[in-house]
């Protein structure tokens, strides 16, 4: 996950939460995040905590198993069977599957023997386009798994190379179909723009590619430039340039366009959505604050006002479990007005904005200059315009 | 002994240059009969001319230093008039003959037809190895005057620099001309009439060794316990309370600020601080003055008056190493004085302050300046003296290649990186020193630089005509540069009074969103959104528009000479 992790409180080796932190578990909704560091090679802009085979030293995916069971039942104690029913699950990499659909099951069944799922309970995996095929996905749609996320990036083959992805563009297509026969319920495809080499055309083509493909959500990200990547060293050394901001936010705006042509609608800044139901529910429950158990290497956790971040490196995760301790490597107790800020940094992502009674006086100003949407203004909550969208840091600068 | 002996302050010994001058009291034996000297070390930059002008006035005689590698300066020349001026027995003698580079042939040759003696009347010495150091001192035994003073008569001692010591509040140094000052006594400061108790008494030698009287042509110091510098003004002169002189020795004229900066804390709440600071400061700094002024821009801080920009830099840095503040300072200006068609006068040390409505006549400060440089170069100084408004007033040939140029520039043209110039043009060989010397009308008018419409105060400046538009592109494009985009378009105008002479506009920001905020992402955006508060807090606000300190920095910076070491 993030490379710079904070670090503030180390962590109790047994991981213990205190009581005030476990009596949110009864009030809000419990999640649960599968932490998968594997990935076949590295693509360039990634910063995320992934590792491929050669610089595990050595460590089989047999002892993270068996590490990742560990720690869940480490969780189990913790929450000491306060824990609602869990509501969503979300299996996340790396390249979640380099791990067997077996595997995969295991590891979902693991947390719904520990904890239980509610009776309409998201159980999502992330998968690279190439890592999966028409039976791989059969097995995970009978292990459990009803959401499927499927990195496809770009329609282009140039695009693609320049972010050094290993699948051929009418892969992620491809894989939609053979998830949807697998009778997968939702489909989301991720793509990224703003790469130098991709062109307007080039988005287009991405863009019309995903609405032609019948999924029901797609996540458009800008490209970020992430310190310590390859991709960060090379703009760098002014090998590649760095995105620009002002043709991001023209791309985001064809964007809007297309997924909106194509019925989706926004719900979240760089998320669209065919329907209420096709949202991600486990990354509306990060934004809304509820509570979740990230499991694995560098996954983070919170649980009413406490988060945690795990070690990072595999080994170490696993070394820190056999010997019966948390894997936690630091944790932090929000304060109140951390609560506030953070309510206000992901509330006012999200389409429905917050009520004007959690935001702080500029409101005002910002809908005078057409960033908060007067309607939703009217109503009491402060939302933001298509503009305001693109600008939704400064807004949550001046709202907080 | 220790290096640099006499140069005491931190910024002295790191830059090599003295700044205060030092008196040292030093015994030499020549042919078995005893002498007393007294020696009064002198800082060469022209900031500081005013200190060697009153130690000068207090001695017989003048060793003139000049370094062998290097050769004859203009502040050598302006220090040698000086002496000359002081009817003073003048000894040449070239330093650092110990240096591979030193030509002291070449440079004996220029000093004699300087002064019109003969080369070999140039004493050669090191400092650094000691050699010909005796012979100096013997030289000095035997062409300098002793005092003529009358040892009788009432006592008479002229204050030529008064310091401020945290622990012995003000050191007044002085030379006794007539008569003798003992401890124990009661003085009289003949300019104000106050009375002091002598708390101390000493000579210099070359830590203050108390002395119990000091007589006709001593050197030395005393303490009275007051705790300000103006208390003991340098060129008073100091007599017996109960035996005192009738008449006070010649004073000198105070040293008058040439150049104005505004001084602001980059956090509004050090004011208080940097107010305390400028007190401690004029302690010890009798040339330096300021008054509070504040800023829509920058908030409030000082207006603080220099005598050139070498003491604006010292002061600014012993402001900020001293006293750990930090700056912005506003670019360097001179004095106007500006005459208004209804006859009525304004004397304009901030730009900003520039009257409007109907001008008659502005004047500004002008200067006498002397440059040296190879003769390779002379083509190169002229242009740069004729961009900068100059008259040539004359040039005279040192020696077959090099050569002196006399000007008269504007004040304002030479402090507004007039020295990076020279040196830049000339490969760092010339040298430059000048003299104000009175007042000229010129066509000058304020720029203001305005953003969405507002006035910058902090930018306005005041210029020649034809440089107005050069001056008003420059700073807007500047300005374009480093100010960040921000949610709406703004413009940039530079503009002399309604009439707008240069625009450019920082195209409205259309995109400052992060892409993803993933569970793991949070506690590390939660920590930017704090950062980038932070800095919000710290941006100043002109109208609606948010200019990071580091952009006023920048636009203020560039542009402001380093006037380098002397
Ligand atoms: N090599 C050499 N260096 C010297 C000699 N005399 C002084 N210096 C150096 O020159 C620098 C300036 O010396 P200082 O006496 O402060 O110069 P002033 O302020 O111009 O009088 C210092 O670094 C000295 O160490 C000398 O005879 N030989
Ligand atoms: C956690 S990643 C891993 C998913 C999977 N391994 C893959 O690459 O398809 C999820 C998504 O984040 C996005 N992403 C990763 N790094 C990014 C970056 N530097 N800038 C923008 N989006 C990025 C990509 O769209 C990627 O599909
Ligand atoms: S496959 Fe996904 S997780 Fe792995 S390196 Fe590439 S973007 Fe990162």
């Amino acid at each position: 996950m993030s490379p710079a992790l904070p670090s503030r409180d180390p962590a109790p080796p047994d991981g213990a939460l205190s009581q005030l932190a476990l009596a949110s578990l009864t009030q809000r909704d419990f999640g649960v995040y599968l932490h998968v560091p594997f990935c076949a090679a590295r693509c360039g802009y990634c910063d995320f905590n992934t590792y491929t085979p050669s610089e595990l030293g050595g460590l089989d995916i047999d002892s993270y198993l068996k590490s990742m069971v560990r720690e869940i039942a480490c969780a189990s104690r913790v929450l000491a069977g306060q824990a609602p029913a869990v509501r969503t699950v979300f299996v996340g990499g790396g390249t979640p599957t380099m791990l067997g659909s077996d595997q995969l099951a295991q590891l979902v069944a693991a947390v719904e023997k520990e904890f239980g799922f509610a009776d309409d309970v998201e159980i999502t995996t992330e998968a690279n386009p190439e890592s999966v095929d028409e039976t791989s996905l059969r097995q995970l749609r009978a292990a459990g798994f009803n959401r499927i996320s499927l990195g496809m990036q770009s329609a282009r083959a140039s695009v693609l190379a320049m972010l050094e992805r290993k699948h051929r563009p009418g892969r992620a297509l491809a894989a939609v179909a053979e998830a949807r026969n697998a009778g997968f319920e939702h489909i989301n495809l991720d793509l990224i723009y703003g790469a130098a080499a991709e062109t307007e055309d080039d988005w287009l083509a991405s863009l019309d590619a995903v609405t032609g493909a019948g999924v029901d959500h797609v996540s458009a990200y800008a490209l970020i430039v992430e310190d310590g990547t390859a991709l960060a060293r090379k703009v760098a050394r002014g090998q590649v340039a760095a995105p620009d901001d002002d043709v991001l936010a023209d791309r985001y705006l064809l964007a809007e366009d297309k997924l909106t042509g194509a019925g989706m609608q926004w719900y979240e800044v760089s998320n669209w959505a065919m329907s209420d139901a096709a949202r991600c529910r486990h990354n509306e429950l990060y934004w809304r604050g509820q509570n979740w158990w990230g499991f694995g290497p560098g996954a983070h956790s919170h649980v009413g006002g406490v988060r945690w971040w795990n070690v990072k490196h595999p080994r170490r995760y696993s070394a820190l479990l056999a010997d019966g301790s948390s894997p936690a490597a630091g944790r932090e107790t929000l304060s109140e007005i951390d609560q506030r800020l953070e309510e206000i940094m992901l509330g006012m992502r999200m389409r429905q904005g917050l009520p004007l009674s959690r935001v702080g006086s500029a409101a005002p100003q910002l809908m005078a200059d057409g960033l908060l949407d007067p309607t939703a203004f009217a109503e009491g909550r402060a939302a933001l315009t298509l503009r305001g969208r693109l600008l939704a840091d400064s807004v949550i600068r001046d709202l907080s | 002994m220790r290096a640099q002996y006499l140069d005491r302050m931190d910024i002295e010994r790191e830059r090599g240059i003295t700044i205060k001058s030092q008196a040292v009291r030093m015994p030499w034996t020549k042919d078995g009969q005893p002498h007393i000297l007294n020696m009064i070390d002198t800082p060469g930059h022209v900031d500081f001319t005013y200190e060697v002008s009153r130690s000068l006035a207090a001695c017989e005689g003048a060793v003139l230093l000049v370094d062998a590698a290097q050769g004859i300066e203009a502040q050598t020349l302006a220090n040698l008039y000086l002496a000359l001026e002081n009817d003073l027995t003048i000894i040449p003698v070239l330093n650092k003959i110990d240096l591979p580079a030193a030509q002291p042939d070449t440079y004996a040759e220029e000093l004699a037809h300087l002064i019109g003696c003969e080369p070999s009347d140039c004493l050669r010495v090191s400092g650094k190895t000691g050699a010909g150091v005796e012979e100096l001192l013997d030289e000095i035994v035997r062409q300098i005057p002793p005092p003529t003073g009358q040892a009788e008569a009432p006592a008479r001692a002229m204050i030529f620099d008064s310091v401020y010591d945290t622990y012995r509040g003000v050191v007044t140094y002085i030379r006794v001309i007539d008569g003798q000052l003992t401890g124990r006594e009661k003085i009289l400061m003949m300019s104000t009439g106050a009375t002091h108790e002598l708390l101390e008494l000493g000579v210099i030698s070359p830590e203050p060794v108390p002395a119990k009287a000091l007589g006709v042509g001593e050197v030395g110091y005393l303490i009275t316990g007051v705790k300000d510098v103006r208390q003991s003004k340098v060129g008073d002169t100091v007599t017996n309370q109960a035996r005192p002189a009738s008449k006070a020795l010649a004073g000198y004229a105070d040293a008058k600020p040439m150049v104005f900066s505004g001084l602001y804390p980059l956090d509004g709440s050090d004011y208080p601080e940097l107010r305390e600071a400028l007190d401690k400061l004029l302690l010890n700094d009798a040339a330096l003055v300021y008054e509070p002024e504040s800023s829509a821009a920058l908030g409030f801080g000082f207006r603080v008056g220099f005598l050139g920009l070498l003491h604006l830099e010292i002061i600014r840095e012993r402001l900020e190493r001293e006293f750990g503040l930090d700056l912005i300072a506003t670019a360097p200006n001179v004095v106007y004085r500006v005459v208004m068609e209804d006859g009525t006068e304004h004397t304009v040390t901030n730009p900003s302050e520039f009257p409007t409505g109907k001008i008659s006549e502005v004047h500004e400060p002008i200067v006498r300046a002397t440059i040296l440089t190879p003769t390779d170069f002379t083509g190169a100084i002229m242009d740069l003296c004729q961009t900068r408004r100059g008259t040539l007033l004359g040039m005279d040939y040192l020696s077959e290649d090099r050569v002196e140029l006399r000007y008269t520039l504007p004040l304002a043209e030479i402090i507004f990186d007039f020295f990076d110039q020279l040196k830049s043009r000339t490969k760092g060989y010339a040298s430059l020193d000048y003299e104000t010397t009175g007042e000229q009308v010129s066509d000058l008018v304020k720029v203001d630089i305005l953003l969405q419409g507002e006035t910058v105060d902090a930018f306005s400046a005041i210029t020649h005509k034809d440089k107005a538009y050069s001056y008003g592109t420059s700073m807007a494009e500047k300005l374009r540069k480093l100010i960040p985009r921000q949610q709406f378009e703004v413009p940039i105008q530079a503009a002399i009074g309604s009439r707008i002479i240069a625009r450019e506009n920082i195209r409205a920001i259309r995109k400052d969103v992060l892409a993803k905020c993933y569970g793991g992402d949070i506690s590390r955006k939660r920590k930017l959104l704090e950062k980038q508060k932070e800095g919000k807090k710290r941006m100043k606000m002109v109208g609606r528009v948010e200019v990071p300190q580091e952009a006023f920095i920048a636009a203020l910076s560039t542009g402001d000479e380093s006037p380098g070491k002397k």
